[in-house]
């Protein structure tokens, strides 16, 4: 394929300046804004990483008193959650989308702005608590009444940020979907769209419904520490388990809006260095909506040992285990699709590669996890941080690295240099493995988690886990360095086509793309 | 204009509404939270601060789209991309709803009973408050001691009767306002309009009088207990609600006599009304879980 010719009558200039990142209701500039504060959060969420890692270091208080130790926890799981992963896909929707599907812009461009631009705001009232008198918010990022009402000056801010990050989530859920369902260049028909736009429509709507349902739920938190009511209180006839219903039923579907779009990156990067089409397409579809509607009814699989009634055990177990379905669909997918393909391995293939191989890992012991019997040995221990840190850190994270490197030769039309590519990938998989493995080994013989203390029979792996975590958070600054070296121009010059088993629109434009593009709709082939 | 003949999808210029938008709701939330954590004139002076930034973002922003709008920038794609905006928009306050009206069932059906000792929750029962008797709406606390003991629940019949068919009427009132302006009749959309704010108005003040009647003479507050926080939980956000719908409305109204909106261009009035019908779908929800059950 070639590089389309395209029509140069702007509407208006190119902006520079601070007011072009402040003011811009470009695509291309939110997308970038998303990633930089993405990454940013990544830094400082990984941060509180290392302190919990390096007093855990050894048995015994090394460096943090507990209640510090208890705020990173916290601040950790919130801002790596709500800061790092879930704008890394919002920045890597507002990228792609357009593109992918011939748009000229997203489809409300001012809302884009706004939802970006409460983040900073949100993740300030979030931050500024780690120096208030009290600290942080120290009670898990669950926020599970009746600790949390314990906590001091931050609670209030907490429950604002929370909101203003919800805001933000659902405006930019309401922006992707109404994009892909108002924007499509003609001939770009729903059973042309590439997986990422697929998964990223279902993400949407997922936001869409459990965001609310958890402003909802910290509302409550809010009314019952300052306003007297008692939703969580059962003196006055309230339930603090009631909490953890309502905030399930928005966290398990918060958990695939973390990973289906993962799953659509991974969708995008297989074929094209298999060089084969996707395996599957219609069902990989189907598989995602399905897998995004049993999230809905799995919530209380977080809640077994709360004391529900056999009924619900019951109900939530088969329920849960009916995800490894669909899951089980997509997986055979791409292996289908890497089968007799030609494949080559260069960086985001093999990102993608690693991810399908440890995101089973993380979901085969989600398995584990969601059999009601077997869970009340491993609710609390360290086998559950083992388990969502192989969906989020190799699932997530990684799919999020991979598409990184896969789209950005096309957003700054420079290679990043492979061999720094090839180095980040071979040293984050083997320091993350080393971080995250033992930990199944420490659940299973029964370490609790979020405790900055433990039993002596504990430290070897302990001690492995940090070194490997160490590792981990020293090389992402490899990261860091290849993507700054392509932003800022170094590299080699890379292709409209960029890859050579690259198909889809936004492979027909230049590397980087022009400013506005598509602002005549494509001819879809 | 005919907005029909614009071929290009109306990309909007750089704009500050939506950071003047985050520094008001920071203000805002950030001010509220001094003010909780009792820093109070800081706290309200930011609350204050920011929330006349956010109304003046509002006015200046939904201006700049009236602008636009009126000068035709936005053809028929443009059109339809506010529709499915709105629509999500209204889902996600459905959901946020989802989460009250879950809390209800929720303590209605499991909380409430258990605590009562039904199930196999009687160790809890006989342990926590062994002489607690589980009823809707509950009026006698497991523990009174920490609370504002209300004297009587909130009747149906009356008022929340007469409120219900407050809104219905409101709902038909605006439906008949859009077949005036799709008939092009100016004055009968206007007159519609006018019915319906008037009778979103009358709906508030009612309820007004009904919280000023549980606050003083049934003694129930938010402190009551989870009857006084799910009543005024649900039927405070509601009210928000139909305030925010009446000045979406009267909005519309003001742009109607001004002579906006032609038979077949009319988003704004459209968006309004569907707003307005979710709040009195939401209301008869209400009317149905927390008065009449």
């Amino acid at each position: 394929m070639t590089d389309i010719a395209l029509p140069q009558h702007h509407e208006h200039e190119h902006p520079s300046g601070i007011t072009r990142w402040l003011f811009t209701t470009n695509h291309k500039d939110i997308g970038t804004l998303y990633l930089l504060f993405s990454v940013s959060m990544l830094f400082i969420g990984g941060s509180f990483a290392m302190v919990v890692r390096a007093e855990l270091f050894q048995p015994g208080l090394q460096f943090v008193n507990p209640h510090f130790f208890n705020q990173m926890t916290t601040m950790h799981a919130l801002v790596m959650i709500f800061g790092a992963v879930m704008p890394a896909f919002v920045g890597l929707a507002n990228w792609m989308i357009p593109m992918m599907i011939g748009a000229p812009d997203m489809a409300l461009p001012r809302l884009n702005n706004w939802s970006f631009w409460l983040l900073p705001f949100a993740f300030t009232l979030l931050l500024s608590t780690l120096f208030m008198p009290g600290g942080a918010p120290s009670g898990g990022w669950t926020m599970y009444p009746p600790l949390v009402l314990q906590t001091g000056m931050a609670f209030p801010f907490l429950i604002f940020a929370v909101h203003l990050m919800g805001i933000s989530s659902v405006m930019g859920a309401i922006n992707v979907i109404t994009t892909v369902f108002n924007m499509r260049a003609p001939g770009m028909t729903y059973t042309k769209l590439p997986l990422f736009v697929w998964t990223w429509v279902i993400t949407a709507f997922l936001l869409i419904a459990a965001m609310p349902v958890l402003a909802g739920a910290v509302t409550m938190l809010l009314t019952d520490k300052f306003f007297g009511t008692s939703f969580f209180n059962a003196a006055g006839g309230g339930d603090p388990v009631m909490f953890q219903h309502v905030f399930w039923f928005f966290g398990h579907p918060e958990v695939y809006i973390m990973i289906l779009p993962a799953f659509g990156i991974v969708s995008q990067i297989v074929p094209t260095f298999a060089r084969k089409p996707l395996f599957g397409y219609i069902s990989m579809i189907y598989a995602v909506a399905s897998i995004a509607f049993l999230s809905f009814i799995v919530w209380a699989h977080h809640m077994f040992t709360v004391g529900m009634p056999l009924a619900g055990e019951l109900f939530f177990m088969y329920s849960t285990v009916l995800i490894a379905v669909p899951t089980g669909v997509k997986v055979f997918n791409w292996v289908a699709t890497m089968w007799r393909g030609s494949m080559t391995f260069e960086t985001p293939m093999l990102w993608a590669l690693c991810f399908i191989i440890l995101f089973s890992i993380g979901g085969f012991s989600g398995l584990m996890l969601g059999l009601a019997p077997a869970d009340f040995q491993y609710q609390d221990t360290y086998f559950v941080v083992a388990h969502f840190h192989y969906v989020l850190v190799t699932g997530a994270v990684f799919a999020i690295i991979g598409g990184v490197y896969f789209w950005l030769p096309k957003w700054t039309g420079r290679m990043y240099n492979e061999r720094l590519g090839k180095l980040h990938f071979w040293l984050s998989t083997l320091s993350v493995n080393l971080l995250f493995f033992p930990q199944h080994f420490l659940g299973l013989a029964g370490m609790p988690r979020r405790i900055p203390d433990y039993a002596v029979q504990y430290a070897e792996w302990n001690m492995l886990s940090s070194i490997g975590a160490f590792v981990f958070g020293a090389s992402q600054l490899i990261f860091l360095y290849t993507v700054i070296r392509a932003m800022s121009g170094h590299g080699e010059k890379a292709s409209g086509q960029v890859w050579e088993g690259a198909h889809g629109l936004e492979w027909t434009l230049p590397s980087p793309p022009p400013y506005h593009s598509f602002t005549e709709a494509p001819k879809v082939p | 204009m005919n907005p029909a003949a614009i071929s290009h999808y109306y990309v909007p210029e750089p704009s500050h509404w939506p950071l003047l938008g985050s520094i008001g709701l920071f203000s805002l939330t950030g001010g509220s939270a001094l003010l909780l954590t009792d820093h109070v004139t800081g706290g309200s002076f930011a609350m204050g601060v920011g929330f006349l930034i956010f109304v003046g973002m509002l006015c200046g922003w939904f201006g700049a789209v009236i602008k636009e709008s009126e000068g035709g920038r936005y053809n028929d794609q443009v059109d339809v991309s506010f529709r499915w905006g709105m629509a999500w928009f209204i889902f996600s306050e459905v959901m946020f709803f989802a989460a009250f009206f879950g809390a209800l069932f929720y303590v209605r059906h499991f909380a409430v009973p258990w605590l009562g000792g039904i199930g196999d929750k009687a160790s809890t029962h006989e342990i926590l408050w062994p002489s607690f008797v589980a009823a809707w709406p509950l009026l006698q606390l497991p523990d009174a001691s920490q609370f504002t003991v209300a004297k009587h629940a909130m009747e149906a019949a009356g008022l929340p009767a007469f409120n219900t068919l407050i809104l219905l009427s409101s709902g038909a009132t605006v439906t008949w306002a859009h077949w005036g302006i799709k008939a092009g009749r100016r004055n009968h959309l206007i007159i519609g309009l006018c019915l319906t704010v008037a009778l979103g108005a009358l709906f508030l003040s009612l309820q007004a009088h009904e919280y000023w009647d549980a606050y003083t003479v049934q003694n129930l507050r938010l402190t009551s207990g989870i009857y006084g926080s799910t009543f005024f939980m649900l039927t405070g956000f509601h009210g928000a609600h139909v305030l925010i719908g009446a000045i979406m409305l009267s909005v519309v109204l003001a742009r109607s006599a001004r002579g906006h909106f032609t038979p077949t261009h009319h988003f704004a009035f459209e968006a309004a009304s569907w707003y307005w019908h979710f709040v009195d779908v939401v209301w008869l929800g209400l009317f149905v879980t927390v008065y009449l059950l």
